[in-house]
């Protein structure tokens, strides 16, 4: 696989990542926000609450599900940048949470599966 | 949400555990909870794979899997099965009520194979205690588990295998070779025979008797006068074990690992002869995680063979002082305190003095008194007043070797007779918990068991003497009843005592 096509995979994923969250009722606030330390795939709010999404896109199950890439490691990151990222908003939140969307292909289409407060 | 059941064992006795797993919400990952050792933390890579390559889904989910009491710490890899199949309960695979009855016990291959695993049978035995009826062990393990009378023993050689039987609910597939107990076993001390040591008559007798009544022993003599050829010998004078015996015996061999499993069940008397360096933890037992039984509770129901003795360590050496008074030993280790049978016939083997040519009339010896006195000092006092009988063994001239030939005894001649004596002790003894006059306790052996007055007359002048302790006279006695169980007397007379005060006296 060449890198762009993966790239397009994981862009293709963070489409229907966001447009699902949006349709449960969330507003996506910002996507692929960048700094130093890494990235957050999409920052939603859902109510009071500030979403973090980790958005994990497989285009098969060959070498393993697409929700068990995701590590503890990889969420406290997360948990990390969120207070980067509040620290440049002028707004607060009641609470901040951490949610994972995993995506599989399937002949072409996606299963999507939405795992909220990881951590 | 599924429950089943596996055996964690403490010591010898086995306790049943509780297997729970949970598949829920949240990142995927598997969670083992109930103190869980390393070998027991690594099931859950193994049960993975185990899973995944026996082609059966794995929950994409976060899966808790939690070891019940909590509080007892569980070691080793027997819970593997019990894990695997409690998560293919939980995730739909096979129906979790199938499952929430049988005992499940086996380690994983990572190809989905199911390993062996040792301590299966006071496992089972353990279980079959609480009413449990079905037991699903390794095939490997199936002859073991199978001598324990009613349980049904489901032995499975792969993942697939087992989970089929659990989907189907058919009769459960029976163990191939169902009645290994009954097959005759080879003598273990086959090749060996009582009749090859010659110039020894003695130690011979001293041998029979020590065999018939389970009487301690020790011989001192100098190197090559056949003091190791006698005490090997000294297991094909023993009658087989009884099946009660049998199966507490085989259930510590099963978890110190040394049972094969093509004989499954030692029906005969262990001879268990460690090195002199051993440690006390080879000796008593010990372990810093899992407490496995030393060399006495090896021999259990048999012979500890110590030869060299002055070489063991001091300390090793008084260790054997509580097992040899009790027959059970308490080993206390941070994991916790564990208790291990231990009646056993002690068997000691000495040399005179470091040099060894004691008392020889062409090689003198070359060690000095302080020596001399040193080395044999180290079997302390209180262990030697715990050895019935001491038997010196001297060098043979050649006219003695040729003037024995035609004494010797087969094993099986001598034997017989032991069965004998054994059989007039264990009828004197029925209705009581002992079966052989050397666990007759001190209190009962002089209310119920003394001899005639006139038979006690030689101990009395010994007793005034000052050359006999209370605990001396003791063992005396008992060795006569063992004697008059030989002569098939109902009570030892004059002659008796008078034999068994020579034992007891034999080395100066």
């Amino acid at each position: 696989m060449k890198p762009d096509s993966r790239l397009d995979l994981g862009r293709q994923g963070e489409q229907i990542a966001a447009t699902y969250l949006e349709r449960q009722g969330m507003t996506v606030i910002e996507r692929n926000w960048r700094c130093r330390d890494g990235e957050i795939d999409i920052l939603a709010e859902d109510g009071p609450h500030l979403v973090v999404v980790e958005v994990k896109t497989r285009s098969s199950r060959s070498h393993g599900t697409a929700l068990e890439s995701v590590r503890p490691a990889k969420l406290a990151r997360l948990r990390m940048l969120a207070t980067r990222w509040l620290a440049t908003q002028p707004r607060t939140f009641e609470t901040v949470r951490v949610d994972v969307v995993a995506l599989e292909r399937f002949a072409g289409d996606f299963a999507l599966r939405h795992v909220r407060g990881v951590m | 949400m599924a429950r089943t059941r596996s055996v964690a064992l403490v010591g010898v006795a086995g306790r049943t555990v509780e297997v729970e797993a949970d598949v829920g919400n949240g990142l995927t990952g598997i969670h083992l909870i109930g103190l869980p050792d390393t070998a027991l933390s690594e099931a859950r890579d193994r049960v993975r794979s185990a899973v995944v390559n026996s082609h059966y889904p794995w929950p994409d989910a976060r899966i808790t899997v939690s070891l019940f009491p909590a509080s007892l710490p569980k070691r080793g890899s027997q819970f593997d099965l019990a894990i695997a199949v409690a998560i293919l309960g939980a995730a739909g695979v096979v129906p979790a009520e199938r499952i929430a009855d049988p005992v499940f016990l086996g380690e994983l291959g990572l190809d989905g194979r199911i390993r062996p695993v040792r301590g299966v049978l006071p496992s089972v035995l353990g279980a079959a205690q609480h009413g449990e009826v079905t037991a699903v062990v390794p095939s490997g393990n199936a002859a073991e588990a199978s001598l324990v009378p009613e349980l049904k023993v489901v032995p499975v050689g792969h993942l697939r295998e087992l989970v089929e039987w659990l989907r189907k609910g058919e009769e459960p597939p029976q163990p191939e070779a169902a009645e290994p107990a009954q097959q005759p076993q080879p003598e273990t001390a086959g090749e060996v025979d009582l009749a090859e040591v010659v110039g020894q008559p003695v130690a011979r007798r001293a041998l029979e008797v020590c065999a018939a009544g389970g009487h301690n022993l020790w011989m001192l003599g100098p190197p090559g006068t056949g003091k190791t050829m006698l005490a090997e010998r000294l297991p094909t004078l023993l009658p087989r074990l009884d099946l009660d015996h049998s199966l507490e015996v085989t259930a510590i061999h099963s978890v110190a690992g040394t049972l094969t499993s093509n004989a499954p069940m030692l029906s005969r008397p262990p001879f268990v002869s460690p090195h002199h360096t051993a440690t006390t933890a080879a000796i008593i037992g010990g372990g810093s995680t899992v407490v496995r039984p030393g060399a006495v509770s090896l021999a259990h129901r048999g012979v500890l063979f110590m030869d060299e003795a002055p070489e063991f360590a001091r300390h090793v050496l008084d260790a054997l002082r509580q097992p040899l008074e009790s027959g059970r030993v308490t080993v206390s280790r941070a994991a916790g305190s564990v208790t291990f049978p231990a009646r056993f016939m002690l068997v000691l083997a000495a040399n005179p003095c470091p040099c060894a040519r004691a008392e020889d009339q062409t090689e003198r010896c070359t060690c000095t008194p302080t020596v001399r006195r040193r080395y044999l000092g180290r079997l302390s006092g209180p262990l030697l007043d715990r050895i019935d009988m001491k038997a010196t063994v001297a060098r043979s001239s050649r006219r003695e070797l040729l003037a024995d030939r035609q004494f010797v005894e087969t094993s099986e001649t001598v034997a017989e007779r032991v069965l004998l004596a054994r059989d007039r002790a264990a009828k004197r003894l029925a209705g009581t918990p002992w079966r052989l006059n050397a666990e007759i306790p001190s209190a009962v052996l002089h209310s119920d068991y003394r001899p005639p007055a006139a038979a006690m007359q030689p101990m009395t002048s010994c007793l005034d003497s000052g050359t006999l302790t209370a605990r001396g006279l003791d063992r005396v006695v008992r060795v006569a009843w063992t004697l008059a169980d030989l002569a098939g007397k109902d009570s030892p007379g004059q002659e008796e005592t008078h034999t068994a005060l020579g034992f007891w006296l034999g080395v100066k």
